[in-house]
């Protein structure tokens, strides 16, 4: 076994420090009795209380809540379609400009994205809302669930659906039934990266959305302008948690079910 | 014979299956990310106008051909005139600049020794290793961002720390400033930096550091001539992937720079919720692409190039 040098063990520490710590002061001071947020006035959870009882901030959540899970299972799809072009269609007229338009959103500032979705919204004369807003994040969270799942349909073992052709399958089937299992726990992450963009998105949701429509970040977005509240430490510390925990959950139930199929693939060569 | 017709109808369906599955994304794509970039550049050689939507010349539809070419004879460059006549434009432009430049290296800097010992750590450790820095992306830039100004500010928790060490007398002052804009950038993007970093690095074979070492070479050379030009595309990856986004950032430098922080993305932002000007917000975003065009064109060459090596 290698071992780790006192550079490395370093380095890493200090590099975890920089990215956790402030993250977990955060945390910390959303339980500060003192309304000061960087004075300690001893332990309580009243924050707590008052956000739930903001209404605004209610209202907004359920709104980003349904926008994330709308959008995020569109551009699954559509992401998932756009990942077999890429990495299975070979070469076909127009390629070069799909694949760019898959890639440059990734990069591009949410800025130019945000504003030339508007301008379109209103030269299509499309009442902006919930459904600009859900147009808005699918475009830009496809582009990062095709690039999730052609990663794992690079490594993907073609063999596999051609036995199931040769089989008499259906090509639509064949994907159903051979393919789609296999890739789903990149699909399933494409889906949760998708809702999470959705969900902390504060640039191209105020630029796609009307009076009517207002997101959480858009609602703290307007909060943190005038400072730093505990209401916010805490609502925040509510949404850190309850994305982490899916995350980690996810990646763990991929890593096992990855670790299952491998087992049993190898107990299905051992039995042939 | 059956099975001939089987295969033919077969590969007739895949031929319009495939049409169809290249159909979808690729209309999604054209109309939401493509067509506005047209519109944008439309509107950004309009002039603005107190009514819905705030600008003119508008096509009316019914008048054909005619009003096409009424509404192009109307078009003229004024806006983009008005951009070079107003120093503050420029001035945001090559703020932008420079702030993601040196955001960008200083980036490279802080992560590089992360990604580095995180593909030197032993195999069990990685998955969790690189699942720790994968997790701040995941959770909300707004709020990784606005924990920032409880820390840096004036009587925020970095001050408290400093003068209750002794290590000052007063108070600094970081935010609203390019420097708390710097930090914020870094803490943000620092993922971004050390994934395609790693990628890299964990390719590198251990055994050329060795060969160089047994030939006498000392560590810190092996490491400027072997391990840096072997890193080298996920160096590139990793500084346009913070340098692209960084140049047209809003939420860092709206939120922890101070007023007279210049950042494009907040200018377009005051033009466009504040001033209303959706025609000037227009140029502004013209003139950012086309800043940014050759490195977005190079970063999908390369997107593409690595997606052809893992195949």
């Amino acid at each position: 076994m290698r071992r780790i040098s006192l550079f490395n063990v370093t380095s890493l520490t200090l590099g975890f420090a920089f990215l956790y710590l402030p993250i977990l002061l955060l945390i910390i001071f959303s339980f500060n009795e003192s309304r000061l947020v960087t004075v300690w006035g001893g332990f309580s959870t009243k924050w707590y209380g008052a956000v739930f009882q903001n209404e605004g901030f209610m209202d907004a959540a359920w709104v980003t809540a349904r926008v994330a899970f709308v959008s995020a299972s569109i551009a699954t799809i559509l992401g998932t379609m756009g990942a077999l072009i890429l990495v299975r269609a070979g070469r076909f007229t127009g390629r070069t400009l799909f694949s760019g338009m898959i890639y440059a959103p990734l990069v591009m500032p949410e800025v130019i994205t945000g504003l030339s979705l508007l301008l379109l919204f209103v030269s299509m004369g499309l009442d902006r809302g919930f459904w600009t807003i859900i147009i808005a994040h699918v475009t830009f969270s496809m582009c990062y669930a095709a690039v999730v799942v052609s990663s794992r349909l690079v490594t993907f073992d073609q063999s596999l659906e051609e036995a199931a052709l040769d089989l008499g399958c259906t090509r639509l089937s064949a994907f159903f039934q051979v393919t789609l299992p296999i890739i789903l726990p990149a699909v399933l992450s494409a889906w949760l990266l998708s809702f999470t963009l959705s969900l902390d998105d504060l640039v191209i949701a105020s630029f796609a959305s009307g009076p009517g429509a207002t997101t959480l970040p858009m609602k703290i977005y307007s909060q943190v302008r005038l400072g730093v509240t505990p209401e916010i430490n805490a609502l925040s510390t509510i949404l850190v948690i309850l994305v982490s925990t899916g995350v980690i959950i996810a990646s763990l139930v991929t890593k096992n079910q990855e670790l299952k199929r491998k087992r049993e693939e190898q107990a299905a060569i051992a039995e042939a | 014979m059956a099975a001939q017709t089987d295969k033919a109808s077969l590969a007739l369906s895949g031929k319009w299956g495939k049409r169809l599955l290249v159909a979808i994304p690729y209309l999604w794509l054209l109309v939401f990310f493509l067509a506005p970039f047209f519109i944008v550049t439309k509107i950004s050689l309009s002039d603005i106008a107190i009514a819905k939507p705030p600008y003119i010349p508008v096509w009316d539809p019914a008048a054909g051909w005619d009003g096409l070419k009424a509404m192009i004879a109307a078009f003229d460059l004024e806006n983009y005139i008005w951009l070079t006549e107003d120093d503050l434009y420029w001035k945001s432009y090559l703020s932008s600049l420079k702030i993601a430049s040196i955001s960008t290296l200083l980036t490279l800097i802080i992560g590089y020794p992360i990604a580095y010992s995180i593909a030197r750590a032993p195999n069990e450790w990685r998955p969790t290793l690189l699942m720790l820095v994968i997790l701040p992306f995941w959770t909300s830039f707004l709020i990784r961002v606005y924990a920032w100004i409880g820390i840096l500010k004036k009587e925020g928790l970095l001050n408290l720390l400093l003068t209750s060490l002794g290590i000052i007398d007063k108070p600094l002052t970081i935010l609203n400033t390019d420097s708390a804009v710097y930090i914020g950038i870094v803490y943000s993007y620092l993922p971004f930096m050390i994934l395609p970093l790693y990628a890299a690095l964990e390719k590198m074979d251990g055994s050329l550091l060795e060969a160089a070492q047994d030939l006498g070479c000392p560590p810190l050379k092996s490491f400027w001539v072997i391990t840096i030009p072997l890193s080298m595309p996920g160096i590139i990856a990793g500084c346009f992937l913070v340098f692209i986004p960084a140049v047209g950032e809003f939420v860092i430098p709206d939120l922890l720079g101070g007023s007279n922080t210049l950042m494009i993305g907040k200018t377009l932002w005051v033009e466009f919720f504040s001033n209303r000007d959706w025609p000037v917000s227009s140029a502004v975003a013209v003139i950012l692409l086309l800043l940014l065009i050759v490195p977005i064109v190079m970063f999908q060459k390369m997107q593409e190039r690595n997606a052809e090596a893992g195949k």
